[in-house]
């Protein structure tokens, strides 16, 4: 067994409990909730006899840890069990969402890691100067600038005054590419402005981090240009640093798309959880934090064999 | 400037950008350094050899030093005023430098091979396979065993000798002319020291290349410069051949050091030592900068910064009472 694949055994061993943990948190929480789902599903003018008849065909009268118990039956069964009002099963809606979840995260993610490297090399590189204190500001605006209100601002402007992107709405790539791209680019971009200056400081304090360190001076004794100098020698060095930011952009990404794919309209997870919040569907919303748990995990596995790949001393031998 | 010199520094200052201005680190340094031959640069911490050393090849820290006055001559060219690019194709190539400290000096991300093989790659073309091989070749030359299976590995699994070792395999590369050593002994163990110096020994003769040796240690300069540059607080104060500096010092400065040196042969005698501490390069001391630890100063040494003058053939003090003492009456 070659050590890489070991190490994916174990970390997948100590996500078990992890995951575990997250899915009784995700039934306990939903259970605190106020609010009654069968009283929602059953309508305003239902009579408490017809509620407590919704009560009874959902499961929701039975003791609580027979609940959980059936919670656990349909994780095993892979289906997370039927959505309350969706008629049809959590793991079908979800597979329907993710993939819209997933070209947003992805093609936001492909327009910042070019950007914010690139732009928080530069600032490493002319440290102290009109560039790095320009970037510095862009960063910190993207930082700290709320992605709601950008959303809004942007819809306003590119959508709805100069109409060169729709204002809501998908387009499946397997449909037609040109039009996902479409549908997909402002909602990744906005999402990409708090990723790039998030990933631009962290690529910055990595660099001259290592542009202080002695092999630089090594490398330049050598006569190799700044820009190798800078791409190979230093950049490999920072890699760590940014990989780590990666992971945890990728793991924000998660909970920026909630607000974006509400904004925009997309038909994602995350607009997927905010229904299922509004209609005390229960199951589909455990269903959903069971699947941001183990997105989570994931992401730290990729981390943890990203780091081996990055740098020869943490290699797994 | 000698005919056979092959890097000629005159009259170079370099300052240092710090809070209060640009502070000059060294000043009117003068040298020449010799094809083939060995010369020794001695001096306390903050004497300014390093920052002589590093002038010359211009690897300070971008930004933070410039060179205020003087020339480094190479070939007829002037390195301190050469463009980058040709400048890029100096470092490594004619002249190559090796560091202090090992344990920091190589990268830690890239493997041995292609560290060694890059300056190759570079500046004598040689393709990636090509490059390894010869990779190889160095890391025998520098006494590594087993070096095909080193070559692939990554500097954290070498000793700091061997590292040292990678360092120099790396500076001789494209056999350069002038090989120049800033403290390669100083963060090793003694018996490392013994086996570097003695390494840099053969591979200068095999090589035919000069050596620009740069220690605070006064006997790795005597067992290893054919002449010797000694510094004191960003000046030179002496320069003689190696036998006559050890034997006949004449700057009461090089008197003070090998009387430190001396002594720790002959037992229950106390060390000898210089009084006081080397002045930092913004502190104002009118005249001789040495001359608030001088223990012959006079008055004419505070009157007037004093002239390196030469006192022999190949022999110069910068000391206004010895100089006028010693020096030739033509002069």
């Amino acid at each position: 067994m070659t050590p890489a694949i070991r190490l994916i055994l174990i970390k997948l061993l100590q996500a078990v409990p992890v995951v575990l943990i997250v899915s009784i948190l995700a039934f306990l929480v939903l259970n605190l909730l106020p609010g009654d789902p069968a009283v929602i599903i059953a309508g305003d003018q239902a009579t408490p006899a017809a509620i407590e008849a919704v009560r009874h065909s959902l499961g929701l009268d039975r003791p609580f840890i027979v609940q959980l118990g059936i919670w656990f039956l349909h994780i095993v069964h892979g289906n997370f069990g039927n959505s309350l009002v969706l008629n049809q099963t959590v793991a079908s809606a979800m597979l329907q969402r993710l993939p819209v979840t997933l070209s947003l995260a992805g093609l936001s993610l492909a327009i910042t890691l070019p950007i914010g490297i690139g732009l928080g090399s530069l600032a490493a590189y002319y440290r102290g100067s009109w560039i790095d204190s320009s970037v510095m500001t862009v960063a910190l605006v993207g930082v700290s600038v709320p992605s709601f209100w950008v959303a809004g601002l942007a819809v306003a402007l590119f959508s709805v005054v100069l109409g060169w992107f729709p204002s809501s709405g998908y387009v499946p790539f397997a449909q037609n590419p040109a039009q996902w791209l479409r549908a997909l680019l402002l909602p990744s971009i906005i999402l990409s402005l708090f990723e790039i200056g998030f990933l631009s400081r962290m690529t910055r304090s990595a660099m001259l981090d290592v542009f202080g360190q002695d092999f630089i001076r090594t490398a330049r004794s050598k006569g190799i240009s700044e820009w190798r100098i800078v791409s190979k020698h230093a950049f490999r060095n920072a890699l760590v640093m940014v990989i780590t930011a990666t992971g945890i952009l990728l793991s924000a990404a998660i909970g920026g798309s909630v607000v974006i794919e509400q904004v925009f309209a997309l038909p994602g997870v995350g607009r997927l959880v905010v229904e299922g919040i509004l209609a005390r569907d229960y199951p589909l919303v455990q269903g959903v934090m069971l699947i941001y748990g183990l997105t989570f995990v994931l992401i730290n596995l990729i981390v943890d064999l990203a780091y081996s790949f990055a740098d020869p001393r943490v290699r797994y031998d | 400037m000698p005919a056979d010199a092959l890097v000629s520094i005159r009259d170079l200052t370099v300052q240092f950008r710090t809070d209060r201005g640009w502070v000059s680190a060294i000043e009117d340094i003068s040298l020449d350094i010799n094809a083939g031959e060995c010369l020794g640069v001695v001096g306390e911490s903050g004497s300014g050899k390093s920052v002589t050393a590093l002038s010359i090849l211009r690897l300070h820290a971008r930004g933070t030093a410039r060179a205020a006055r003087g020339s480094i001559m190479l070939d007829g060219r002037d390195l301190l005023r050469a463009p980058e690019r040709d400048l890029r194709r100096v470092r490594g190539g004619d002249i190559a430098m090796v560091f202090q400290d090992p344990m920091s000096s190589l990268n830690p991300v890239l493997t041995i091979a292609d560290q060694i093989s890059e300056s190759l790659r570079l500046h004598q073309g040689l393709s990636r396979a090509e490059g390894r091989s010869r990779a190889i070749e160095l890391l025998d030359l520098v006494r590594i065993a087993d070096a095909p299976r080193r070559a692939d590995e990554y500097p954290h699994r070498l000793s700091g000798g061997m590292r040292q070792r990678v360092m120099i395999a790396i500076a001789i590369a494209c056999r350069p002319r002038l090989l120049i050593a800033d403290e390669p002994t100083t963060a090793l163990d003694v018996t490392i020291q013994a086996q570097i110096l003695e390494l840099l020994r053969d591979l200068r003769a095999e090589l035919g290349m000069a050596v620009m040796m740069i220690s605070h240690d006064l006997g790795v300069i005597a067992e290893f410069a054919h002449r010797v540059v000694v510094m004191y607080a960003g000046r030179i104060v002496e320069q003689a051949p190696v036998g006559t500096l050890f034997s006949a010092p004449r700057h009461p400065y090089t008197e003070g050091l090998m009387t430190s040196l001396r002594g720790r042969d002959i037992p229950g005698q106390r060390l000898g030592s210089i009084p006081g501490r080397v002045p930092d390069p913004d502190e104002s001391i009118p005249g001789c900068r040495f001359g608030p630890r001088c223990a012959h100063v006079e008055a004419v040494c505070r009157a007037a910064v004093p002239a390196l003058v030469s006192i022999s053939e190949n022999h110069d003090v910068r000391c206004t009472p010895r100089s006028q003492a010693l020096a030739p009456a033509c002069l």
